[in-house]
Formats: structure tokens, C-alpha cells, sequence
């Protein structure tokens, strides 16, 4: 593998759309939950060992080979609010698109005719950096990476925040990012062997609710 | 009731509870198996029309720390049951170390229906317990399916609580959600993004096989409760509230706009 296409691959720059997407913060700043740094920090802590861990799970598990289509169904049934499966769908597809253009791979082929509106982020994800050479744990990492760093460079648009305290932010939640990727990949190493029911399914109350308060807004400043 | 009490483990009860309901081939439903265990008391109350009614009546308190109850409900093609409970469930500190444990499993066959509409269950300070609800539906069953958890008795902080929802309708996955609280939980918990310092949380999950061609639509139930479809024949109302009547109000509006 080269170390090089992890950078790649969780460049925020990577055309991959996901800096059209605020990770549920811009719902969680109107209401008045994010609103400063040490907000934007529990925020995605809480984000970190929810959804983020089971995003990094579904990627690790995509890696190591388990059924996309199979993972894309799990995916479906961890994401019980709407606006978040169809913003996941989107960020596949659009993952899909840079990637194939990038390191092309018949599995990201195939999944793309199985997936025509887009398969789950995560999924397409492993499959990605299955394509790119990297591990399972490559792909937890860019995932939960992402599942901070998306909310934290949205709260410095959304509340002008110190770009500073935002990074100080992620540098602080570095041993959980840490955690959290070494689990997604333990539980993708259980899913091989007992099937993806049993990947992690954390969830956030919050989060969910908060994806169909801020989709039903007229105007916002991200998808999601 | 049964009043069979293993033991499991140090010092906690082993309690299994089971329901078995058929149709009795005269437009209702019979309840072939109904089986009591140690705290785990069931009684068959009033039947409406074809459906068989029945109420968990908590003999004692708990679950203690150490204690692993079972409740199973099986309803087979053309059945349906009613299941409520007499109370809220309170899980306590035991003698014994170690968290408690509560496996629900419920099956629905074909063109069968469960509503399983227990009260809360309230994690109390200094109690551990692992929730575990596994419901295998088969293509045509209907579900009304209600949990809800209070965290903590009035002004006290919630013990250790992990609940896992599991629902597959014919073999595939339909919803899986787990949520962990209190003490020992992961970081961020109780923030922004998941539960912000409320206290009551809820579920509601309704599957009728209509919703396949006919899902039901997004809506906001107020500023913390949403109703909305799942990816397959199913509808979620996701709920959090500041305390479990302000909850049961959102759910019950929920259950009458799903009619």
C-alpha cells in the first residue's frame, strides 16, 4: 500500500462533496445546542462513538471483503432518519464518481451498476480504499476522521469560531478518533465471521431528529 | 407465576418468560404457551375481538445487578397479540456484581401482528443493565412496537444503560439502534448530539405491509420528535423528552396519527 493515497483519499480537498455537508451541526447551532468550542466538542464526541463509529465500521468491513450490498442494507437500517440515508447515498455517489476517475476498479464498477442513485458513503468508502490499496484501518480512520472534521469546519462558518479553537477541537479528540477507528475495525473483523447484524449500531437520538428539522428548512447553508 | 429462580452467576436471578400465541380457529387467539418466570409474571386479561391480551406483571422489583430475564413472544401466522406491561420497569443496584441483563425476543409470522406496548423502563442510580430486543418479522407481519427509557428516577442521575434494538422483516435488517447512557457510556452521550441533557427517551416503530407502496411521510412532532419512514415497510417516531410523560404524549400522539 502507499501511505500517499491515505492522504489522498481524506484530503478535504478530494472531490468528494463533503464540504457541502455540516455532519448535523448547523441543526444542533440554530438550536442553540454548539455554541462554542467546548459545545462543537461534546457535539462530536457524541457524533464520534454513534454514527462515526458505525460509519467506520461498515467502511473497515467493506475492505475486508464482506458483501457491499449486504453492508449497504445494514447501513439503511442504522440510519432511521431519512434526510440522512438520502445525504449517505449522495456522498457515495459523489465519492464514486471522484474515485472511479481516480483509482478505477472493477468493484467500484460493479457497485456503482448495483447502486445507480448511489450506495451508502461508507460502503462505497471500503470499497475506495480497497481500490487505492489501503487497509481496513485506512478506511475507519478516514471515516471517523471525517465524522469530526466535517461538523468542526462547519461550526467556523456557522459561528465564525476560531479556526484555531476548531482545530484545537480535533487535535484534543485525537486519542478518541484513535479508539473509536481501532473499534470500527474489531467490529468488522466480528462481522466477518458473524455477519454484518452484528457491526456496532450506535445511535444518536439528536442527530436524527435534528437531519429532519434542518431538511425541512427553506434555506440553509448545508445539505446536511 | 412459575416462581422457578435459578441463579446466574454470583447472586442474580434467571428468569425466563414466554407467550405463545395461535389463532384458535375461531376468529381469535389462543395462548397455548404461557409461562411465568421467577419475577416475570404473565396473565391473560380481557380479549378484544381477535386478538389475545396479555400483562406483564412485574412480581418484584428489578432487574438487580446480576439478574438475566427473558421475555419471548411468539406469534404465528394469522395471530395477534397484545402485550402490555402492569408498570414501569426499574433497574436497580444488585448485591451482585456485575450489570443485569433483559433479552426481549419476539417473532411474527405471517400476516400476524404484535403490539408490544410495555411501560418505561427507568435506569436508576447505580444500576448496569444491558437491554437486548431482537424482533424477527416475517414478510407480512404488522408490528406496533414501543420502548422508552427514563434516565434516572425524579432529580437522581441514571445508572449504566445500553438498550439494542435489532428488527429484521423476512431475514433482512429493518432498523438497528443502540444507545448507551449513564456511567461508563461513551464520551458525549449526554451532548449536542445525542441525548443534551435530556432525560426521557423514546421509540416507536410501526410495520405494516402497506408502508411498502405507501410510505408514511416525514413529520415533526414538535421541536424533539420526528415520525418518519424506514427504508423498508416501516414508520419510526424517534423521541426525546425532558421526562417520560412529557415522552408518552409525543408516542401516543405518534400512535394516533398512524391510526
Amino acid at each position: 500500500m502507499s501511505r500517499a493515497a491515505l492522504l489522498v483519499l481524506a484530503d478535504g480537498r478530494f472531490p468528494a462533496g463533503g464540504h457541502a455537508h455540516s455532519g448535523g451541526a448547523e441543526a444542533a447551532v440554530k438550536a442553540g445546542r454548539i455554541t462554542g468550542a467546548a459545545d462543537l466538542e461534546e457535539f462530536c464526541r457524541g457524533r464520534l462513538h454513534t454514527a462515526g463509529l458505525v460509519s467506520a465500521s461498515l467502511a473497515a468491513a467493506a475492505v475486508l471483503g464482506l458483501d457491499p450490498v449486504e453492508l449497504d442494507g445494514a447501513a439503511d437500517a442504522r440510519t432511521p432518519s431519512p434526510a440522512l440515508r438520502v445525504a449517505s447515498r449522495k456522498l457515495g455517489r459523489q465519492l464514486m464518481r471522484a474515485a472511479r476517475a481516480t483509482w478505477p476498479s472493477a468493484e467500484l464498477d460493479a457497485l456503482a451498476g448495483r447502486f445507480p442513485k448511489g450506495a451508502h458513503q461508507p460502503v462505497v468508502l471500503g470499497l475506495v480504499a480497497r481500490a487505492a490499496g489501503l487497509g481496513a484501518d485506512d478506511a475507519a480512520y478516514c471515516s471517523v476522521y471525517e465524522c469530526v472534521s466535517g461538523p468542526a469546519s462547519a461550526v467556523v462558518r456557522l459561528l465564525s469560531l476560531d479556526p484555531f479553537d476548531a482545530t484545537g477541537v480535533l487535535a484534543r479528540l485525537a486519542p478518541e478518533v484513535d479508539l473509536v477507528a481501532h473499534r470500527a475495525v474489531e467490529g468488522a473483523r466480528c462481522a466477518g465471521e458473524g455477519g454484518v447484524g452484528v457491526l456496532p449500531a450506535g445511535g444518536a437520538p439528536l442527530l436524527e431528529i435534528g437531519a429532519e428539522v434542518h431538511a425541512a428548512w427553506a434555506v440553509r447553508l448545508f445539505a446536511s | 407465576m412459575g416462581g422457578v429462580r435459578e441463579t446466574a452467576g454470583a447472586a442474580g436471578v434467571l428468569a425466563v418468560a414466554r407467550i405463545g400465541a395461535r389463532p384458535d380457529g375461531r376468529g381469535g387467539t389462543a395462548l397455548p404457551v404461557l409461562e411465568s418466570g421467577g419475577p416475570l409474571a404473565l396473565r391473560r386479561t380481557r380479549a378484544g375481538g381477535s386478538e389475545a391480551r396479555v400483562m406483564l406483571v412485574g412480581a418484584m422489583s428489578g432487574p438487580l445487578g446480576g439478574d438475566h430475564f427473558t421475555v419471548e413472544a411468539d406469534v404465528a401466522e394469522g395471530a395477534r397479540l397484545h402485550v402490555g406491561s402492569a408498570a414501569a420497569t426499574i433497574a436497580l443496584p444488585g448485591q451482585a456484581k456485575g450489570e443485569a441483563r433483559y433479552d426481549v425476543r419476539l417473532t411474527v409470522g405471517d400476516s400476524g401482528e404484535l403490539c408490544w406496548l410495555p411501560e418505561q423502563l427507568i435506569s436508576a442510580n447505580g444500576s448496569g443493565l444491558q437491554v437486548t430486543t431482537r424482533v424477527e418479522l416475517a414478510a407480512g407481519a404488522r408490528l406496533t412496537f414501543r420502548e422508552e427509557q427514563v434516565l434516572g428516577r425524579v432529580g437522581e442521575e441514571p445508572g449504566s444503560l445500553t438498550s439494542r434494538l435489532t428488527v429484521l422483516l423476512g431475514g433482512r435488517p429493518l432498523l438497528d439502534q443502540e444507545l448507551s447512557c449513564g456511567p461508563g457510556a461513551p464520551g458525549g452521550w449526554d451532548g449536542p448530539a445525542v441525548l443534551a441533557g435530556h432525560r426521557a427517551l423514546g421509540q416507536l416503530l410501526v410495520v405494516r405491509p402497506e408502508y411498502a407502496t405507501r410510505p408514511v411521510e416525514t413529520r415533526l412532532l414538535g421541536e424533539y420528535a420526528v415520525l418518519a419512514p424506514l427504508a423498508g415497510p416501516g414508520a419510526l417516531v424517534t423521541a426525546v423528552a425532558a421526562d417520560a410523560l412529557q415522552l408518552r404524549r409525543t408516542l401516543d400522539e405518534a400512535l394516533r396519527l398512524l391510526g
